[in-house]
């Protein structure tokens, strides 16, 4: 397959386009739920990681909207901000709020929730990034090799997290349960690749999606076994899928939220 | 009336010496390993850099200052400043010189080698003792690490090492 997005068939562009767009929306909501905690992690050195992490994360998502605006699909800022929530092809998992409340006022965010959704999500996008180095698209694939390399300290970072709070007091472990089974309920579209699934797999933009599940349960499989524990099992059947612009009340909020400061003056340069 | 003579790509390079890290001011972005390219064509510039880390804020600046210097080299034509994905920008592109004026910001330069778990140990950056912990892999940039010195008790920062085997 080419390497210059001027040579790409009409179908191989359009399975590009809607896998960049996953990865894109994907990085780009979980780097904005991330920057809400700012300022309100359990102590310093979990906040400044974790707003560090946030803002690799929003790098990321910038190189993917830069990549599909060098395929004619518009201007990277334009496409962060000003898509609508139909329009968007991130996960459901990526879209949940961090808790109850509004991170301007008296938030009760879940410190539990938020280390197992960065743990398993930072788990599947190495899966996913390892598998696009090799990516018959080459813009993407030399893309992935740079994601690779800051992942590498994220998915450190929130394994460390993970297996200390699985295997600390009673209270630490209850609330990992909890937000486990809440991660997981929303795992079912994570490694879905929606309406462009055949021409995804078959033009080996990415490996396919049971081969990417398979991957990840084997990457936590020693982690989880230290833990005593079974690695969770992937829902069958999404009971939304974000890969298909299915989303929650969730994304619609942070949507205003997060574009409320672009859309005053969308050429300004901050 | 002034004649120039062409700009050559070894003029380009002289001028990128005097752009900085913005946050590292000590450091140019040549010593950093952040030049990836020069080419001239007549008096036109072109330079292609690699971004350190994708999520630096301060890329845009480092664009900017590096049209800046270029523009004033006398007789330049079109300049365009371009960043790329490939190759990717890795710790062990800093020069020699880099890591003698990271320390001296009080930064310690990235470490050469890691240990098989993926750890990696530095020097103390102010006094050079061995004896330090990490505080916290992530700093106040997306490229450095906090570490405290147990030997002359200061809290130092380091330069992430980052490569293409971890």
């Amino acid at each position: 397959m080419s390497n210059s997005p001027n040579d790409l068939t009409v179908e191989n562009k359009e399975a590009i386009t809607s896998l960049l767009f996953q990865l894109a929306d994907d990085d780009f909501m979980y780097a904005y739920r991330g920057s809400e905690w700012l300022g309100l992690a359990p102590h310093i050195e979990a906040d400044i990681a974790s707003s560090s992490i946030s803002q690799d994360s929003m790098g990321h998502a910038a190189m993917y909207y830069t990549l599909l605006e060098n395929l004619g699909a518009g201007n990277a800022n334009d496409l962060a901000h000003f898509r609508k929530a139909s329009d968007r092809r991130n996960s459901i998992l990526t879209e949940r709020v961090n808790g109850e409340g509004y991170y301007m006022e008296t938030p009760h965010y879940d410190w539990a929730y938020a280390v197992v959704r960065s743990y398993l999500y930072t788990q599947a996008k190495k899966v996913k990034v390892d598998s696009l180095c090799g990516s018959t698209y080459q813009p993407l694939a030399e893309a992935a090799v740079k994601v690779r390399i800051e992942l590498f300290y994220h998915k450190l970072h929130w394994e460390t997290w993970f297996k200390q709070l699985m295997s600390s007091t009673d209270v630490a472990k209850t609330k990992m349960d909890a937000a486990l089974k809440l991660v997981m309920n929303d795992f079912g579209d994570v490694f879905s690749y929606g309406n462009q699934k055949q021409a995804i797999e078959t033009s080996k933009l990415i490996d396919n999606e049971e081969q990417m599940k398979a991957n990840w349960t084997a990457n936590l499989q020693p982690v989880f076994s230290a833990l005593q524990m079974e690695v969770p099992k992937i829902p069958e059947h999404p009971v939304k899928n974000g890969r298909k612009g299915e989303h929650t009340k969730d994304l619609d909020e942070a949507l205003i939220t997060l574009s409320e400061v672009y859309m005053l003056d969308p050429v300004a340069t901050w | 009336m002034t004649t120039f003579g062409k700009v050559s790509a070894e003029m380009v390079y002289e001028a990128l010496i005097h752009v900085k890290d913005p946050e590292i001011d000590s450091v140019s972005i040549i010593d950093l390993g952040m030049v990836e390219k020069v080419t001239t064509e007549g008096n036109n510039v072109k330079v292609v850099l690699l971004p350190t880390f994708l999520g630096c804020p301060a890329l845009e600046i480092i664009k900017k200052n590096t049209m800046n210097a270029v523009k004033e080299l006398p007789g330049v034509g079109e300049v365009e400043v371009e960043f790329v994905f490939h190759p990717p920008w890795t710790s062990d592109r800093i020069t020699e010189k880099g890591h003698v004026n990271l320390r001296k910001f009080g930064i310690a330069p990235p470490p050469r080698h890691f240990e098989e778990d993926g750890s990696w140990h530095v020097d103390c950056a102010y006094c050079g003792s061995t004896y330090v912990t990490m505080e916290n892999i992530f700093g106040p940039t997306a490229c450095r690490s906090i570490l405290y010195c147990k030997s002359c008790k200061n809290v130092f920062e380091a330069m992430k090492p980052v490569s293409t085997l971890m």
